[in-house]
């Protein structure tokens, strides 16, 4: 039982990462209808700047927020190749998303090599119901419902926040009251920077990042994502718990390297399952 | 002069969808712009809020200039009051306390989202919204698009208060012949890119060219059975 508890309370751990990789996808794909498969790479590069600032550079908070904005205007270059001529179909963004996605592999080898990096976070631990967890872990996780939890007000709240969603909405009727739709997805590349720096920030404490934590981060992500919809930033959390918690019962009663398939299998399930409420939600 | 449009050409790659349109809506006029389908209509609309560039010609414009889309394109997820607010986007203030004033049905619906109103509160919406731009001319393409007659009347009535009180000229794009003519006192016939006729609507009701723009030149009277 104890043990169970364990694996419940990290899986929810790794899932504010998750969480975090998730909605910078729901954020730039609401606005923009693209899809960012560079959203991975964000993360690495969160990891590697805050390393190298905390060797020496920076204090703690200082060298994590700028690495986090750094990140945000990593993600408006992104946004620019991506989306920043006029008419670029989402699928050819998002093919562009992949090749700079590879190209930041090649820049991050380049400057960091491919050596995982684990910068200090927050030491200790914490007891939760008899069950021993890092304090890091949980810092991840309050850090994401935060995160969150500002996201929502953010968007419900403040005029740009509506300007975003109203873009989203009606592409041609935010045009037709002055907003630049295409600033908008800029803007809402610069978020999903910001969140996959988070993520890269705050999980590498805990699980060494390199840059071949890509492809699990994001894919984790985008099943997280998918799980709400593409759209829904609180489905993505609840997407993410799942696969998080689903991920660490499955490392510890069959086997660690199963986690990725996991994750596919989730994504696949759920594609198929309401690739129809999907596509009508596109339709709209 | 509130708006001229001269000699304005507009195409889509082959396709010449505006051919020589000139019209002009005076400060304060009700003008309406009736066509059938394909007339060209919205691509007149689209070149007057400057979506689409024209090839040639020349508008231009004596003040602010707000449009009703056709469709009445409602950012669904929002509601009502964000809908109105997000109007005045490029302006300042974004007092929704005008609008609320002409059409006080919004101030009930104020919370609702968009995307849950009829066809008729939503285009009222869609007025409200390009109001809070506070225009000197309105733009309304379609307004009784897909809206039963009697909502469809009464839309045009705030329109006509709208121009009563606040001196708002109005520009009606309209397929209803009726509607737009019971709105304005002059009026464009447009067919096939071309403004085939003008002139005050009263002399405009019986003339030929309207028959030929809608009918195909068909003596439509009497063959109803």
């Amino acid at each position: 039982m104890q043990d169970l508890l364990t694996y419940i309370l990290s899986g929810l751990a790794l899932a504010g990462s998750f969480a975090l990789v998730g909605s910078g996808i729901v954020v730039v794909y609401r606005v923009t209808h693209v899809l960012n498969f560079a959203q991975g790479m964000l993360a690495v590069f969160g990891a590697m700047i805050s390393s190298t600032l905390l060797g020496g550079m920076l204090p703690h908070g200082v060298a994590e927020l700028v690495a986090v904005l750094c990140c945000a205007v990593i993600g408006v270059i992104i946004g620019v190749a991506a989306i920043g001529k006029p008419g670029t179909p989402p699928m050819i963004s998002l093919l562009i998303t992949l090749g700079l996605g590879m190209i930041a592999t090649a820049v991050v080898i380049g400057v960091w090599g491919q050596t995982p990096v684990s910068p200090p976070g927050v030491g200790g631990s914490v007891d939760i119901l008899g069950v021993s967890l890092e304090t890091q872990r949980i810092v991840v996780f309050l850090a994401a419902l935060v995160t969150f939890a500002l996201l929502s007000v953010f968007f419900a709240r403040t005029d740009i926040g509506k300007a975003l969603t109203a873009a989203a909405s009606n592409a041609r009727a935010a045009r037709l009251v002055g907003i630049n739709t295409r600033a908008m997805g800029l803007v809402a590349f610069a978020i999903s920077g910001a969140l996959g720096g988070l993520a890269g920030v705050l999980i590498a404490p805990t699980t060494a990042v390199s840059v071949a934590s890509d492809l699990p981060l994001v894919l984790s992500g985008f099943a997280a994502a998918i799980f709400g919809g593409l759209r829904s930033p609180w489905m993505t959390f609840l997407g993410a718990v799942i696969l998080g918690v689903v991920g660490q019962l499955v490392a510890a009663y069959g086997n660690g390297s199963y986690q990725t398939p996991v994750a596919l299998l989730m994504m696949l399930v759920i594609m198929i399952v309401r690739a129809r409420s999907m596509t009508t939600e596109e339709a709209k | 002069m509130m708006l001229e449009v001269d000699d304005l050409v507009v195409r889509y790659g082959a396709a010449t969808a505006l051919d020589g349109v000139s019209l002009t809506v005076d400060d304060g006029e009700l003008v309406a712009l009736v066509g059938p389908n394909g007339a060209g209509k919205t691509s007149l609309v689209n070149a007057i809020s400057a979506l689409v560039a024209p090839v040639s010609g020349r508008i231009e414009v004596g003040g602010r200039v707000a449009q009703v889309p056709e469709g009445r394109q409602m950012f669904g997820e929002l509601s009502v009051e964000d809908n109105l607010r997000l109007g005045a986007w490029r302006h300042r203030p974004k007092d929704v306390g005008p609008v609320y004033e002409l059409l006080p049905d919004l101030r009930r619906l104020r919370r609702q989202r968009a995307d849950t109103l009829s066809g008729g509160q939503q285009q009222m919406v869609a007025v409200g919204r390009a109001l809070m731009a506070q225009p000197d001319l309105l733009v309304v393409d379609e307004l009784s698009l897909g809206l039963a007659p009697m909502v469809a009347a009464q839309l045009v009535e705030h329109l006509a208060v709208l121009n009563r009180t606040r001196g708002t000229a109005v520009l009606l794009i309209e397929q209803e012949i009726g509607l737009a003519f019971e709105l304005c006192s002059r009026a464009y016939v447009l067919e096939s890119g071309q403004i085939v006729a003008s002139g005050p609507t009263a002399q405009l009701r019986d003339a030929p060219e309207l028959q030929d723009a809608y009918f195909g030149g068909l003596d439509v009277t009497g063959t109803g059975d």
